[in-house]
């Protein structure tokens, strides 16, 4: 079976300096993963790779994307493909409204899935249930997308989105850091209700808390621009009791690309 | 501490061509109107002869260069005999879209017949200036020419030197104008010049609503010289909305002086999208305590066009309110001007005034000039400015592209959004629609292969 997200051997650089260092990983429809790993060890770098972000380049290694190379689309076709991306930290979009961005985007991807579009009455109606799931204020929706949005309501106006466009491929960047308690739950479960045997989530957090609600298949550690181990969920309790020193100590020495300044 | 205030250049002698054109302009339409418009006529003449077209090195003139306009025909064109295939298809906003008291003018000259005034109340008049300087004599001399001023801007000074046709609109004391009024100003033949003249009088507590709409038909140059005055009485509210939409071969000069008296409002919209040269000069003044007034404008520039707007809050009474928003985007090799005069004068305690000018240029060869100006002689006051010039924020284009919207699409809605601010201010919903509408039409065309705005051209015209 082809996977749905197959990352080889990716090399990157930002501004000249290489922060991903060979990374590999292989996600199946059906599949949770985890990545965790130390601040600035690339996490967020890979999920800008994924999707597009400008600014990054490329030096060796393909991602693919139900087995089509993702590395030379269009940000935009690889959301209208499936990928999603929850960012760590939302933009501000100032005078663009919440909906008209939503039905906008919603269209978008429904024209590429060869869906009909959906006019304005027939979005209320669809929008409606997915707003109730994750308890968001309907009066978000009438104001500039995330415009004044409290840092809670930012992340879970992410997990909206990606309830509305139904991605095959969800990658989530920190999406629990910034909610409550309650919202973390709230949360967890609208990502919960997503989960389909043909799509897959990747979430990338620091908090073992997360994965008690979005229980992972897979856990990986991130460290220095590779995954440095990957495990079943237990090993997320692993990091939240020994941390990260055992595992990058251990991974120093078996990896050259450290020695380079 | 400065201790003159002026707006004039030094004098350079006037060309003879508008001398001579006067001239000539006396002995076709001096006779007609009443013996003080002959007066008010001689001394904008006389004025215009001491100040002479703005020279180039003028601190007022600076980008706009005068001399382009001053080498222009000055003559008035005569009444044309040109068909106009209907107003449908030349303004913004189709009849059915906007009920509205609509006055249209063909090179300066009112076109009864495209024309149509709604119903009124007693003593209210929406007239052509040239029938309520026949009819209503007095009333007019009592306003006319009393915000304007003249004796210190060269274009106002030949407008009033020319002074024909127009439109009057008068409101007396606390009633509101149900209908807002539109003017729409066609300009039809190449090489002349119109030099149209609106009067907008609300009385104590009166409301109106005015959109000043300036077209041309073809795509030949055509020179418009427009001046509004606006006289606000105790507590009246007028709104007054300057779309200037004219080819992009003309050139435009549009003047707007306000006098504001106790706790009225004055609310100006400029939206200037057409012709190759456009200078707007937009000055409130509150004579009163407790008026304010909103500036607010848009403006966008393709190709090689000039835009520019010099504004000006004049505070020169206590507790004032000046608001000004003033939008650009500049494509292509085009250029925006903006500049924006504070003056709180020694009397003005507790003013409140507040400026921002922000721009975005689409092209690494647009340009844009932005100068705030503040003169502040009370002590009492709070002033506030900013002014930006930048490009779209690119991590708002990602997330939008990273939502499935193409990056064509993603620029259009971030700079939709960026004009809409300034629209959304306008208060009439029709016009607010059509122009939403309107640049995103034109920012498709832009962002795909950049020219200046396109205007529709009118069916069935023969020329
Ligand atoms: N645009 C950029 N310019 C320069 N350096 C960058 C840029 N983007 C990322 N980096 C660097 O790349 C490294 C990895 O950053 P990244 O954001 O991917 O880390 P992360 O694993 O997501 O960290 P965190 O857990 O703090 O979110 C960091 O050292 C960061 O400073
Ligand atoms: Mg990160």
């Amino acid at each position: 079976m082809t996977p749905l997200l197959e990352i080889n051997q990716l090399n990157a650089t930002v501004e000249g300096r290489q922060i991903l260092k060979g990374l590999s990983l292989t996600v199946h429809a059906g599949e949770v993963h985890a990545i965790m790993g130390p601040n600035g060890s690339g996490k967020s770098t890979l999920a800008s790779i994924l999707s597009g972000r400008p600014g990054y380049e490329v030096t060796g290694g393909s991602a693919a994307l139900d087995g089509e190379d993702l590395l030379g689309m269009k940000p935009e076709d690889r959301a209208r493909k499936g990928l999603f991306l929850a960012f760590q930290y939302p933009v501000e979009i100032p005078g663009v409204n919440s909906t008209y961005f939503l039905k906008a985007a919603l269209n978008e991807v429904r024209k590429a899935r060869g869906l009909p579009e959906l006019d304005a009455l027939e979005f209320l109606e669809f929008i409606k249930a997915k707003m109730k799931v994750l308890e968001l204020d309907p009066s978000l929706l009438n104001r500039p997308v995330n415009e004044g949005f409290s840092g809670g309501e930012k992340k879970r106006n992410e997990i909206f989105q990606m309830a509305i466009l139904e991605p095959r491929l969800a990658i989530l960047d920190e999406t629990d850091s910034g909610l409550d308690i309650d919202a973390l739950r709230i949360v967890a479960e609208g990502v919960n209700r997503l989960r389909k045997p043909d799509n897959a989530q990747v979430v990338i957090t620091h908090y073992q808390r997360l994965l008690d609600y979005i229980v992972p298949d897979y856990v990986h550690v991130l460290h220095d621009g590779r995954i440095v181990k990957s495990g079943g969920k237990e090993l997320a309790y692993e990091l939240e009791r020994r941390g990260y020193d055992w595992l990058t100590s251990e991974a120093r020495p078996v990896s050259p690309e450290l020695t380079t300044a | 501490m400065k201790s003159t205030l002026t707006h004039t250049a030094p004098a350079k002698p006037a060309p003879p061509g508008p001398l001579e054109a006067f001239e000539r302009f006396e002995k076709r339409a001096g006779h007609a109107g009443p013996p003080w418009l002959r007066a008010l006529r001689t001394s904008g003449i006389s004025y215009f002869g001491e100040l002479g077209f703005p020279a180039a090195h003028h601190e007022d003139w600076r980008f706009t260069t005068p001399s382009v306009l001053a080498e222009r025909a000055y003559a008035p064109a005569p009444r044309p005999d040109v068909q106009i295939p209907g107003v449908a298809s030349l303004s913004l906003v189709p009849d059915g879209e906007l009920e509205a008291h609509r006055l249209v003018f063909v090179d300066g000259h009112f076109a009864p017949r495209l024309s149509r005034v709604l119903p009124l109340e007693p003593e209210q008049v929406v007239t052509n200036l040239r029938e309520a300087l026949e009819f209503q004599s007095s009333l007019v001399e009592s306003f006319l020419g009393r915000a304007a001023r003249h004796e210190t801007s060269a274009f106002a000074a030949l407008n009033t030197a020319f002074l024909e046709d127009g439109a009057f609109v008068y409101l007396p004391a606390g009633r509101e104008l149900a209908a807002p009024v539109h003017l729409l100003f066609v300009s039809s033949q190449p090489g002349v010049v119109s030099h149209p003249r609106v009067l907008v009088v609300a009385r104590a507590g009166a409301r109106a609503q005015v959109i000043e709409e300036y077209v041309s038909l073809g795509e030949q140059a055509g020179f418009t010289n427009a001046v509004t005055e606006i006289a606000a009485g105790p507590g009246a509210q007028v709104e007054h909305v300057r779309l200037q939409r004219e080819n992009g071969a003309s050139l435009h000069v549009g003047t707007v002086e306000a006098r504001q008296y106790k706790d009225s409002r004055v609310l100006s919209h400029s939206v200037s999208t057409g012709a190759r040269l456009a200078r707007h000069n937009i000055h409130l003044r509150f004579e009163e305590p407790g008026c304010e007034g909103v500036l607010n404008g848009l403006y966008t520039g393709a190709g090689d066009q000039l835009v520019d707007h010099h504004t000006i809050a004049d505070h020169r009474s206590p507790h004032c309110q000046s608001h000004e928003f003033y939008h650009g985007i500049l494509s292509g090799r085009s250029r925006g001007v903006f500049n924006g005069r504070i003056y709180v004068r020694q009397d003005a305690q507790k003013t409140d005034a507040k400026q921002t000018n922000r721009n975005l240029l689409l092209s690494n060869e647009a340009t844009v000039y932005t100068k705030p100006q503040l003169e502040i002689w009370a002590d009492d006051v709070k002033c506030t400015h900013g002014a930006t010039v930048g490009q779209l924020d690119e991590n708002a284009v990602f997330y939008l592209r990273s939502r499935g919207i193409g990056e064509a699409r993603a620029r259009r809605m971030l700079i939709g959004a960026f004009a809409s601010e300034t629209i959304g201010r306008i208060g009439v919903e029709a016009l607010r629609a059509r122009l939403d509408e309107t640049l995103q039409a034109w920012l498709a065309e832009e962002l795909a292969a950049p020219g200046p705005l396109p205007l529709p051209h009118p069916p069935g015209l023969t020329t």
